[in-house]
């Protein structure tokens, strides 16, 4: 009886452990979880192109993770990107005239948001549901390598 | 003339053989799997068949699974660098192990481990002809012995699978981030970004319930029909481990092409 009861915790122990591994499977390597909970603001910002951002991007402000993106729609009247981003709630004192980029990391990397402080004075703060005004749009490498050869083009022909 | 009609007959033979032999497997299976449940009684013998194929390979597939995410950690590490994308050193350490060697290298250990040990332990209950006198007490050696053993296979495989894949991911973790000093961060994130839960993780767990699935029925029914020798053991433990090996491989090629097909 007694070498039963001990397989059978051994047999539950080795049961648990292996949905352990699922959990790490599930949270940590596929990231189930969200890196912002359920706290934090929502601010919107349009942009006139937004890459290949993807939901759950991170949000910067001078390199220090702020926050992420929680999602991307086509604006049907303007024709412009919204993108929704949720900010940590302690980050509450950016300056309501911030601009929003869209970089890349390094050459092969995600785009990620990036968020400069602007120079108003504190009393003017992003708040929830506030949008982002000033906004400068993905730089798409096939754009930049077109303008560059039909520069390199016309400066022959002179 | 006579020689070829010789052939013919032997190539005729061997065949129907084989078709015998799939069909008993299969008959085998079913008397196995479709049976009246005897919840109370047979739980018991669930549990310690799990702790004879379950947790004693656990060890097994702990050790290799920290040395294969260690081992794909340096090679991807020194291919990465020389494209300058350290970064994505997590992702490529938890694709390759989740959907296809946390599954494949765990089904190929317990073929090893645990299924040449229930093709032994069952071969040798036939040839002491302990299965026999089960019979005449009146006992179904089928219930008694082999479907517990078939059930705690089935069971224990993806648990293994899964428990190999988070050792080896950490495994990766070690190397890369403690040793050679790729950034947490970006390990963790690059990670979590590209590995889809329903598409890869769920992908892998698919892969092991179908591998635990056919190796314990490789296992259990060549156990069951060793020729009652000790040179039918030996040949049954062979089979065993050489046929699930063949089945793991061959099936894992047909699974990915079907799931990443998408149906």
């Amino acid at each position: 009886m007694f070498r039963l009861r001990t397989i059978e915790v051994i047999v539950g122990l080795f049961m648990v452990v292996g949905f352990i591994a699922l959990f790490i499977l599930s949270f940590k390597v596929s990231g189930l979880t969200h890196y912002v909970s359920s706290k934090g603001y929502t601010i919107y910002a349009e942009f006139d192109n937004s890459g290949s951002l993807k939901v759950r991007a991170p949000v910067t402000m001078s390199g220090v993770r702020i926050g992420e993106v929680t999602g991307i729609q086509l604006d049907n009247k303007t024709f412009k990107a919204r993108v929704t981003m949720k900010i940590e709630p302690s980050q509450n004192d950016i300056p309501a005239d911030s601009s929003a980029n869209i970089f890349t990391e390094g050459l092969l990397g995600s785009n990620y948001i990036s968020l400069t402080p602007g120079f108003d004075e504190p009393p003017q703060v992003l708040k929830d549901g506030s949008v982002v005004q000033e906004t400068h749009s993905a730089i798409i490498l096939e754009k930049l390598i077109g303008q560059f050869m039909f520069n390199i083009n016309k400066g022959e022909k002179k | 003339m006579m020689k070829i009609m010789n052939r013919l007959e032997r190539l005729g033979s061997s065949g129907l053989t084989i078709c015998g032999n799939f069909g008993r497997c299969g008959i085998f299976l079913l008397r196995t799997l479709f049976r009246k449940p005897r919840f109370k009684k047979s739980f018991p013998l669930l549990i310690d068949a799990l702790y004879f194929v379950g947790v004693f390979s656990l060890i097994i597939i702990v050790l290799s699974g920290l040395f294969i995410g260690m081992v794909v950690g340096l090679q991807g590490y020194n291919t990465l660098n020389k494209f300058g994308a350290l970064a994505q050193l997590g992702q490529l350490i938890a694709l390759s192990v989740v959907r296809e060697l946390g599954p494949v290298v765990t089904a190929l250990l317990f073929a090893g481990r645990a299924g040449s040990a229930l093709t032994a332990e069952i071969g040798l209950m036939k040839t002491t002809e302990q299965l026999s006198s089960m019979e005449m007490m009146g006992v179904d050696p089928l219930w008694r012995v082999i479907s517990p053993r078939f059930w705690a296979g089935f069971i224990s495989m993806p648990v293994l699978s899964c428990i190999f894949s988070a050792v080896a991911i950490y495994g990766g973790y070690l190397v890369g981030v403690q040793w050679l000093g790729i950034d947490a961060g970006s390990f963790w994130g690059n990670m979590q970004s590209s590995v889809d839960f329903y598409d890869d993780v769920m992908q892998g767990i698919i892969k092991s319930f179908v591998f635990g699935f056919v190796v314990t029925w490789i296992a259990v029914f060549q156990g069951f029909d060793t020729v009652p020798t000790a040179e039918g053991i030996s040949r049954a433990t062979t089979r065993t481990v050489v046929y699930s090996s063949l089945a793991i491989l061959a099936l894992d090629f047909a699974l990915t092409s079907v799931l990443i097909g998408g149906w």
